[in-house]
């Protein structure tokens, strides 16, 4: 259908960009009396001609910035390296070995896969708990909307300073805690390593929780109003509801969501970074793989340890993320994270 | 907090008992209130205490790390705000937001338009491509990037951050954008292919027009995601002339540690315009967001 309409399209345009460069190719100099397969081909050419203007400098742009990089942090692995000049030291997998016989890195792994699982439990049921909130038709409720995601919308820098300012020893929170008569709670939230984690834990819910609820709030608008409708004239009581419509429908935008806040996780940066600094997040027992990876690469300038310790982080981001999508996104990614099964 | 606002405005009160009971019915019901309220202070309450510390002396959050400014200073955000640094920052923010935005809509939106509405091989493939990169913020490929930026030289300047910017807001724009694009209805494009014309001036006569909103919402995304950006101007940027606002602010702090209000009041200062631009544009990203997640 396309294809005629194409022809019906080129046909009444003059189409001067064909002629030459089909020359090239040889078959068509002359001014062919066959129209029909001439114009078909100029339709074709130009329609890849549109592609490649239309998407060619969106593709350029990532590959050479996202995708090259990847490959290039696989090739300076193998090497030991400063970060000058051509890399000459091959040392095959021996930054690897290091990387994985390193107590430090061990310990990273395990506070991402604490966090992972922490910003799952803690933000997942209060989101969706929320978002159900939220959804009902109460007053003020655009304006509570937009106060929720200013967490999220604040920068990572500007909540590290912050938090850290309030989680001092003398600092904001303590001080309440005093107040209100809770002070034997008071501790050292930043330092202490088996209070720290849990600080990290409480800093990244409060920031990351408001686009969980707005994703959830998103995914319950899609819900049509008639099952509940429907669901109301039969009798159902309002947690019934819930449990029976909203969760079951609800469940790609949940799927979607965890899979987000898992990748997040595992490249967590910044707030560790900011707020624990370069030296003390090992010891106050915050330390991840990204974190690890700027101290051990770039601040020691070891750039060839530093890439192959960003080829782990991807490795295990990429075995999470596919092991991810084989067993939980399969039903319902509608193509957005496996490719465009629905087109 | 949450109920004032969205108050009409009451008339006389003669038809106040009308009102009452009208209202009466769509207020519901207190535990609702009370745990959104929760939320809300908890949401709000780390934000207002920076605010409020700009306004305070140093002494003042030293003998009272959680109390009420009294009396109030205005000296820490005079002084903030008569430093060049902080300007000269705040205008490098505004450059490399600015034109990310505007690179990651124009590149973003003629991408998904292909994606979305061109029939060929590899169609499926690209967007799969531009997909796949949202499993990889650029925390992975941060210090290859820092090195492939150092050999194009573009160390300590704004253009070695914003490049990359662009690079890594694709896939999350294109995302939201193809499901927007292959929302338009077919006849449309059939309608203007018989009234002559091209695929082309489909594309800029009723595509961008219609996909209005994506823009917006994809446009808001980027602008945040660029002025908070902290990795890569922290790997790129070397020099304080050149910071941009959240390295500025770090800066700032590890500079002035002991005066806490003066950081306070840089802090508040700093998380303004993300704040401004996200309030007037909450409801499209909500509205964006929700075409993205049904597919």
């Amino acid at each position: 259908m396309s294809d005629s309409q194409a022809d019906v399209r080129t046909a009444d345009v003059p189409v001067p960009p064909v002629g030459p460069v089909r020359a090239g190719g040889g078959a068509t100099t002359a001014p062919s009396p066959a129209g029909r397969p001439r114009s078909r081909g100029g339709a074709d050419w130009r329609k890849r001609a549109e592609i490649g203007v239309l998407a060619g400098p969106a593709i350029v742009m990532f590959v050479t910035f996202v995708i090259l990089p990847v490959i290039m942090a696989a090739y300076y692995g193998f090497f030991r390296w400063k970060g000058f000049g051509v890399p000459t030291d091959f040392v095959g997998l021996d930054n690897y070995k290091i990387i994985l016989q390193d107590s430090a890195f061990i310990e990273a792994v395990q506070h991402n896969a604490f966090i992972v699982v922490m910003s799952l439990v803690l933000q997942g049921p209060a989101a969706i708990a929320f978002a159900l909130l939220l959804n009902q038709k109460i007053r003020g409720r655009s304006v509570i909307r937009v106060l929720i995601f200013v967490p999220y919308v604040v920068s990572e820098v500007i909540v590290g300073t912050g938090w850290s300012l309030m989680l001092q020893t003398t600092g904001a929170v303590n001080d309440l805690l005093e107040k209100a008569g809770l002070g034997s709670f008071a501790t050292e939230w930043l330092s202490d390593p088996s209070v720290a984690i849990w600080s990290l834990m409480i800093i990244i819910t409060w920031k990351y929780i408001g686009f969980a609820v707005i994703l959830m709030l998103a995914g319950l608008q899609s819900i049509p109003e008639e099952l509940y409708e429907a669901a109301a004239i039969d009798g159902a009581s309002y947690w019934q509801i819930q449990r029976r419509i909203t969760l079951p429908l609800l469940g790609p935008t949940i799927r979607i969501w965890a899979f987000l806040s898992i990748i997040g996780a595992l490249q967590l940066f910044d707030l560790v970074y900011i707020i624990w600094g370069q030296y003390i997040a090992s010891t106050a027992g915050t330390s991840t793989m990204a974190t690890y990876m700027v101290l051990e690469g770039r601040n020691a300038g070891n750039y060839g340890y530093g890439n192959a310790v960003a080829v782990v982080l991807f490795f295990i981001s990429l075995v999470i993320a596919l092991v991810y999508q084989r067993f939980v996104l399969r039903r319902d990614t509608a193509g957005a994270l496996t490719g465009g099964k629905t087109k | 907090m949450t109920t004032v606002t969205s108050a009409p405005p009451l008339p006389g009160s003669r038809p106040a008992q009308v009102i009452r009971k009208d209202r009466s019915l769509r207020w519901g019901s207190p535990v609702t209130y009370l745990v959104a309220t929760v939320l809300v202070a908890i949401c709000v309450g780390p934000v207002i205490y920076i605010i409020l510390g700009g306004f305070r002396t140093n002494s003042q959050i030293t003998t009272d790390p959680s109390g009420f400014p009294g009396p109030w200073q205005l000296g820490n955000y005079g002084s903030v705000l008569s430093s060049p640094l902080f300007w000269q920052q705040v205008g490098n923010s505004t450059i490399s937001a600015l034109s990310t935005t505007v690179a990651v809509v124009v590149l973003g939106v003629m991408a998904s338009f292909v994606i979305a509405r061109y029939d060929f091989r590899g169609s499926a493939g690209l967007y799969s491509l531009f997909a796949a990169g949202l499993m990889f913020p650029m925390t992975v490929a941060i210090t290859p990037l820092y090195i492939l930026v150092k050999g194009l030289g573009l160390t300590n300047s704004l253009l070695g951050v914003i490049l990359p910017q662009i690079a890594f807001a694709l896939p999350t724009t294109i995302i939201i954008m193809v499901p927007f694009l292959r929302a338009i209805p077919k006849e449309i494009e059939e309608a203007a292919s018989i009234d002559g014309a091209s695929r082309l001036g489909f594309f800029f006569r009723m595509v961008v027009p219609l996909s209005l909103p994506g823009v917006i919402t994809t446009g808001i995304l980027a602008f945040i995601g660029a002025w908070n950006g902290y990795m890569l101007p922290l790997f790129i940027l070397n020099n304080e002339s050149q910071y941009t606002l959240p390295l500025g602010v770090q800066a700032f702090a590890s500079q002035y540690s002991v005066d806490t209000a003066r950081v306070l009041a840089f802090t508040s200062l700093s998380m303004i315009p993300a704040l401004v631009f996200f309030s007037a544009f909450e409801r499209r990203i909500v509205g964006g967001l929700t075409g993205a997640v049904k597919g």
